[in-house]
Formats: structure tokens, C-alpha cells, sequence
């Protein structure tokens, strides 16, 4: 203990500088502690499991383990009709299962050749953003929780059941939904539905401001935020991190403008990246911020879809759908979408019987998770929790 | 001392228990109407009729009736000794707050240093808690309250020491009587704006000496599960609830004692004087005590849910960089005032 060199570290302080500093002091080191983040802790945002070995509150290593809710879904897709899968994407990602119902469905679409109408086109477009905004909302609101902030969970929450009503007025379900089927949809709009759709809107003007107000651009969550668990563009490229994460990271890359699909391109809309306003780019805030954007974006886009849609007659948004799944095109095609976490694809290989023979699915984040072991060292115990929400990873996608 | 003087001392001792049990009774149940109606719910609504007010009472219950689980691993005697450590810590400090003019234990001469003093006994009793645990997160939230309990208690003193300076006295009764007529003698604004940064560093460093958003990181819910009391259920459980609600009135007291006027009222004329009726006197210091405690609670209650929480090193940059400096500043100015004054 004599030679007790003074240990500044400035605050916010990126993990290599922290590393760096560290490595002066190894004289200064404590016992090493193995903790188990997880399964049942109130940051993991499911059953996720982080082996921590911390150095006092510091983090040395972080192993993610998975698998708690491992449900053999791509093998049991080997056993299900076509279009019983639909039903089962829903339980990927949970939290927008609309997304998913879109990319199984665009793929499986892609492989059969079918064209579905415009209007079906555009109402899918509407109902995955709707259903974006509400997935973002239950991010930035368990993020505020994740930090300490237990209100705007709250308040995000009371927006987002709204959509679920729209939802549920829509088909019937809430959060799993079923709603996007092979060659159409489930349901037509129903009587009134579209007007609904503009009073929410109006109901969400300055919504996004109350939320930066309350929580965003609060200062205790902005110093918690800003350069904590900063991902650099190519570490994201490196371990596949897609979706906000990547836009986090300043990278400007988006499927609904690079590839678009179901009429994207027609649509009038930004896409939000990290800015670095409070610190590094690709820190914790700038991946927190370019959701909160992207809801602002998302309701662009069904504000649009939504004034089309009134311009459009009435059709039959099932004429497309087959009348029987029994013989389809052999093959195999590889789709992705823009899902609210990420690129979701569907690898699909078809012997033209009633089930397909093989459904490889990408999921988003089970490539953002990947990345923990990689950024974690460094950082303290809390901004793992902050690094943990800021990826915006649900289980039953990483685990399937 | 008499026999008297020993009776007078249990009627206090058993008053300042009652009071406890009751306000914590009425502050959870304040508390989960406050954060509801803040986060646009209701709370409780059905318990008891009007507005759930016998929620917590029906949680008494519950908790009273719920099996006591002693982890295998525990170390038994200092696990089941640590919550009463912790409840003892803040209990005895209340036996020095002046609730009315006679309303007082006992009037120490150095009552607001014994305040300090007996108050800091809550972390060992929080440490033993996280070690009893046998549980490396509830270690995480002992390491964490120990050391931040600690450092604040730095600022805490240094804030004190600004009234303390002004009335030239430790005495509890001193220090309100200091205070008397109207709201502009009160320490806080008798000297603007030193004593009033004095009052706010130290309502600032109390949030974090009873680990109230934003410095509950002992307890830190996403972070280290719950903190030190992890492992605990059932009435150990409530006894450290009942400590944090305890000290929470502690805290919004010695503030209201210290720095607002104790038990005087805001203007002269709204206090019943010794002379015409002691009675209503004190009756009416403690109205006006117990609602400065309560509004100051209030505060807590909106900041709690209200702000994040938070880091570890953020907290430490807080005190000892930004609170510590300003409260030396401050006591050096005062200092001055006072001498030149004289």
C-alpha cells in the first residue's frame, strides 16, 4: 500500500481509456468476483444470464448465456403448414410481432411469386409502423427504468396501449398477432379504423417532446449515458449489429431506404443516426436517441400511408392469398426487413411440399447481443444495465 | 433522575415509536399515492373504502403473518440482528428532535452533533445486512451505502455546521428558539444565500444518507436486484422499510429543526403563545413542525419519482467535488458574517 498512486478517472471516460488506466494499476487490483447477472434480474430484459467477473464494481469480462427460452422455433417451422408459421413468428420478437409476421410473410411471398395489391402493400406498411413506435416505446420506457427513472416507463406505456387498442380493434389481438398472412391479410380495416389512426396522431403531437423533456434530456440520464459503452461503426459492422444499434453508431443504413420493400420507397422519411450530441457517437444516448427519432419518423410514414389509404377504394385484401399451400414452388430465397431491432431474415428452403424443408432465421438481436463481451470490459456494473437496455434485446428473439 | 423525570422519558420513548409507526403507516400509503397519481395512475383504491386508505395496514398484516426465510448460507445471528441495527439507528436519533416547544426528549446540549453521530450507526447495521446475506449482490449494496453513507456524511456535517455557527449553539431548543418570529428569521433565510445553500447541500446529501432517488444506489433495482436487503422477507423486510421511512422524517426534520424554523410558525401571529395556554402552544409547534417534516418528505416522495439514478462515480464526483467545495466556501463566509457582525 505505499506506493498508492492517485487514480483519476475523468468521468464518462470510453472503456479503452478506462482499460488504459487500469492497466497503470494493477498493484491496486482486488480479489476478482464472479457474479451471475441473470436469469431472474430486473435489467436483463427476460431470462438472459451475464457471467460478470467484476474487479469491484468494474467489469473484466461478460459472457453472455442463452438459451432460457429456447423454443426449437426453426425446427418446429420444419413441421408447421406455411401459414401456420405466421402465427409462430409472433412469439420471436414479442414485443412487434407485426414486424416479424412482415418478414416471414414477404419472404415466403417472394418464394411463391405472389403480388399482393397495393392497398394490402400500404396497410402493411402502416401496421409495421404502428407497431415499431410501440416496440420503441417499450424500449426507451424500460431504458428509464433500467436507469432509475420509474415514471416515463409509465407514461410511454399509456402511448403505446393505444396502438394495442388500434390493434386490437385491427385483428383482434394485442401483442400477438397474426395479422400479416401469405399473399394478404387477416382482416380488412375495419369501419372507422382510419380515422382512429389520425386522432392518435394527433394524440402523439408533442408527446415526443414531453418524453425528450421529462426523461431524454435529463441531466442525470444524459451523464449516465453519454460515452458509456460506446460501440465504434466498425465494431457493429464486425459483429452484425443492425438497426438502430448500427445507426447508433453514425453508420446510415437502413433496409426501408437500401433495399425497400412493400412501396418503402415511395414514402417520405429520414433516417435518424447518431449524432454524438452529448458524446461519442455510438455511445449509450445516441442508440437511446435514434429510437426516440425514429418514432417521430414512424409517424411520418402513417401519416402518409394513412392519407392514401383514404384516397384507395376498397378491395379484397385476401385475393391473394393461395387457395392451398399443399404444392409450392421448390427453392430457396433469403429475405430481410427492416424490423424495429434490427435486419430480420428469413432463409427459406422450399421442396415444394406443404411445410418447408429447412427456416433459418437472422434474428437482430442475437447478433446485438454478441457484442457484450466485446464492450462490457470497463465499464461499471450500472452501465452494463445501461449497455443491456441501450442494444434493445428481447429474448424470445435471441433464444427462438 | 426522579422517577418523574424516568416516566416522562418512557411517554416519550413510546410516543416517538407511535409516531413513527403511524407516519410510516401514512407515508407508504402517501408515497403510493403520490408516485401514482405523478405516473397518471390511481394507486390503491379498494382497501378500507376511501382511497385504499388501510392498504399498508392489510401489508402490516401480510408481512406480519409471511414465513421468515433465513437463507442456508446466512450468518443467523448478525442476519437477524442487522434490520434491528438499522430501525435502532434512526430511533434514536429522533429522541433529540424537538416536536414542540416541551415535545422533546431530551434537549442534549450537543443534540445536532448526537443527531450525526447516532444517525451514521444505520450503515454498519446495513453493512452487517449485506454481509449476513451471504448474497454478492446484497455485498454490492452494502460496499456501495458504506461508502456513500460515509462520504456524505461529510457535507451533512459541514451544511450543519453553517446554522450552527449562526446560533452559537449544539442544542436542538436552542437553535429554534434562535429562529422565532416569522419565516425571515429562520436560519435558511436569515442569511441569504449562504445559509439557504447550506440547506439545500444538506436536504441534497440527506437523500443519499436515506438512500432516496437519485443516490439509491444501495438499493439500486435494476442494477443490484435490491441492494443490501436482497435477502430479507417479511417483518425483517418491513423493518427496514420502516427504517427508511423512519429516517426519512428524520432527515426532513432536523432540516425543518435546523433550517426552517422548527416548530415556529411561518408568521408570528399564527403561534399560540407559552404564557396564554402551553398546551395549545405546543399543540401547534407540533402542527407546524410535522408539516415542514411532511412537505420536506413530500419533496423526496416527487424527486424519487421523478429523476434517474445515479452512477456510483457520478456520486462520489457530487460530493466530494461539487458539495464538499461549496460547503467549505459557505461555512468560511458565514464565519465571517458572524464575526463582523458581532
Amino acid at each position: 500500500m505505499s506506493e498508492l498512486k492517485e487514480l483519476d478517472i475523468p468521468l464518462g471516460a470510453s472503456p479503452e481509456k478506462i482499460s488504459r488506466l487500469l492497466a497503470d494499476f494493477e498493484d491496486v487490483h482486488g480479489e476478482r468476483l464472479m457474479v451471475q447477472m441473470g436469469p431472474q434480474h430486473p435489467a436483463t430484459h427476460g431470462v438472459l444470464r451475464v457471467e460478470l467477473v467484476t474487479d469491484g464494481e468494474m467489469i473484466a469480462e461478460a459472457k453472455p448465456h442463452i438459451g432460457y427460452l429456447h423454443r426449437c422455433f426453426e425446427k418446429v417451422c420444419e413441421n408447421l403448414t406455411w401459414p401456420q408459421i405466421v402465427p409462430y413468428t409472433d412469439r420471436l420478437d414479442y414485443c412487434s410481432s407485426m414486424n416479424n409476421n412482415l418478414g416471414f410473410v414477404l419472404a415466403c411471398e417472394k418464394l411463391f411469386g405472389i403480388e399482393v395489391s397495393e392497398r394490402v402493400q400500404t396497410i402493411r406498411v402502416l401496421v409495421a409502423e404502428l407497431n415499431r413506435i410501440a416496440n420503441h416505446f417499450i424500449v426507451i420506457g424500460t431504458y428509464g427504468l433500467d436507469i432509475g427513472a420509474w415514471t416515463p416507463f409509465l407514461y410511454v406505456m399509456q402511448e403505446r396501449e393505444h396502438i394495442l387498442d388500434l390493434f386490437d380493434r385491427l385483428c383482434g389481438g394485442r401483442l400477438l398477432l397474426n395479422y400479416i398472412w401469405i399473399g394478404g391479410l387477416s382482416h380488412d380495416l375495419p369501419e372507422g379504423w382510419l380515422r382512429q389512426v389520425r386522432d392518435y396522431l394527433d394524440y402523439m403531437k408533442g408527446k415526443i417532446k414531453e418524453i425528450n423533456d421529462l426523461l431524454s434530456y435529463n441531466k442525470i440520464f444524459i451523464e449516465r449515458l453519454a460515452n458509456v459503452a460506446v460501440i465504434p461503426a466498425e465494431v457493429c459492422i464486425q459483429y452484425g449489429l443492425t438497426g438502430p444499434n448500427l445507426r447508433g453508431s453514425g453508420v446510415k443504413w437502413d433496409l426501408r431506404k437500401n433495399e425497400p420493400y412493400s412501396g418503402y420507397e415511395t414514402y417520405d422519411f429520414e433516417i435518424p443516426v447518431g449524432r454524438g450530441e452529448v458524446g461519442t457517437v455510438g455511445d449509450c444516448f445516441d442508440r437511446y436517441m435514434v429510437r426516440v427519432r425514429e418514432i417521430e419518423q414512424s409517424l411520418r410514414i402513417i401519416e402518409q400511408a394513412v392519407a392514401r389509404l383514404e384516397k384507395m377504394p376498397r378491395d379484397d385484401v385476401k385475393a391473394a392469398i393461395p387457395k392451398r399451400f399443399t404444392k409450392v414452388p421448390e427453392g430457396e430465397v433469403y429475405f430481410r426487413t427492416e424490423h424495429s431491432k434490427g435486419e430480420l431474415g428469413f432463409y427459406i428452403v422450399s421442396n415444394g411440399k406443404a411445410k418447408p424443408w429447412r427456416v433459418k432465421c437472422r434474428a437482430p438481436s442475437f447478433s446485438s447481443l454478441s457484442v457484450i463481451p466485446k464492450v462490457a470490459p470497463g465499464l461499471l456494473i450500472a452501465d452494463m444495465v445501461a449497455l443491456i437496455g441501450s442494444i434493445d434485446i428481447v429474448l424470445g428473439e435471441v433464444d427462438r | 433522575m426522579s422517577w418523574l423525570e424516568l416516566l416522562i422519558a418512557i411517554v416519550f420513548g413510546i410516543g416517538v415509536l407511535v409516531f413513527i409507526s403511524l407516519f410510516s403507516l401514512v407515508a407508504i400509503w402517501f408515497e403510493r399515492k403520490v408516485s401514482a397519481h405523478i405516473q397518471d395512475r390511481l394507486g390503491p383504491m379498494e382497501t378500507g373504502g376511501f382511497h385504499g386508505w388501510s392498504q399498508t395496514v392489510a401489508d402490516m398484516i401480510k408481512l406480519l403473518l409471511k414465513e421468515d426465510i433465513i437463507p442456508d448460507a446466512a450468518d443467523r445471528s448478525l442476519f437477524k440482528l442487522a434490520p434491528f441495527v438499522v430501525l435502532a439507528g434512526s430511533i434514536a436519533a429522533f429522541a433529540v428532535l424537538p416536536f414542540g416547544a416541551h415535545l422533546i426528549g431530551t434537549d442534549l446540549n450537543i443534540g445536532i452533533y448526537y443527531v450525526v453521530a447516532v444517525s451514521s450507526l444505520v450503515v454498519i447495521g446495513i453493512i452487517i445486512a449485506g454481509w449476513a446475506s451471504n448474497n454478492k449482490w446484497a455485498l454490492y449494496g452494502a460496499m456501495r451505502s458504506g461508502s456513500q453513507m460515509l462520504s456524505y456524511e461529510v457535507p451533512i456535517g459541514l451544511s450543519l455546521l453553517v446554522p450552527i455557527l449562526i446560533v452559537d449553539s449544539l442544542s436542538m431548543q436552542d437553535l429554534v428558539a434562535a429562529q422565532r418570529g416569522g419565516f425571515w428569521n429562520w436560519t435558511a433565510f436569515s442569511h441569504l444565500p449562504f445559509a439557504l445553500i447550506a440547506f439545500i447541500i444538506y436536504f441534497w446529501a440527506s437523500l443519499a444518507e436515506v438512500n432516496r432517488v437519485p443516490f439509491d444506489l444501495p438499493e439500486g433495482e435494476s442494477e443490484i436486484v435490491a441492494g443490501y436487503h436482497v435477502e430479507y422477507s417479511g417483518m425483517r423486510w418491513a423493518m427496514f422499510y420502516l427504517a427508511e421511512y423512519a429516517n426519512m422524517f428524520l432527515v426532513s426534520g432536523i432540516a425543518a429543526t435546523v433550517f426552517l424554523g422548527g416548530w415556529h410558525a411561518p408568521l408570528p401571529f399564527l403561534e399560540v403563545s407559552v404564557e396564554t395556554n402551553p398546551f395549545w402552544h405546543n399543540a401547534v409547534g407540533f402542527f407546524w413542525f410535522a408539516g415542514k417534516g411532511f412537505l420536506l418528505v413530500l419533496i423526496q416522495m416527487w424527486l424519487r419519482w421523478t429523476l434517474p439514478r445515479l452512477r456510483v462515480d457520478q456520486l462520489m464526483h457530487v460530493c466530494w467535488k461539487i458539495m464538499l467545495p461549496f460547503s467549505f466556501a459557505n461555512i468560511l463566509i458565514v464565519s465571517l458574517w458572524v464575526v463582523l457582525a458581532k
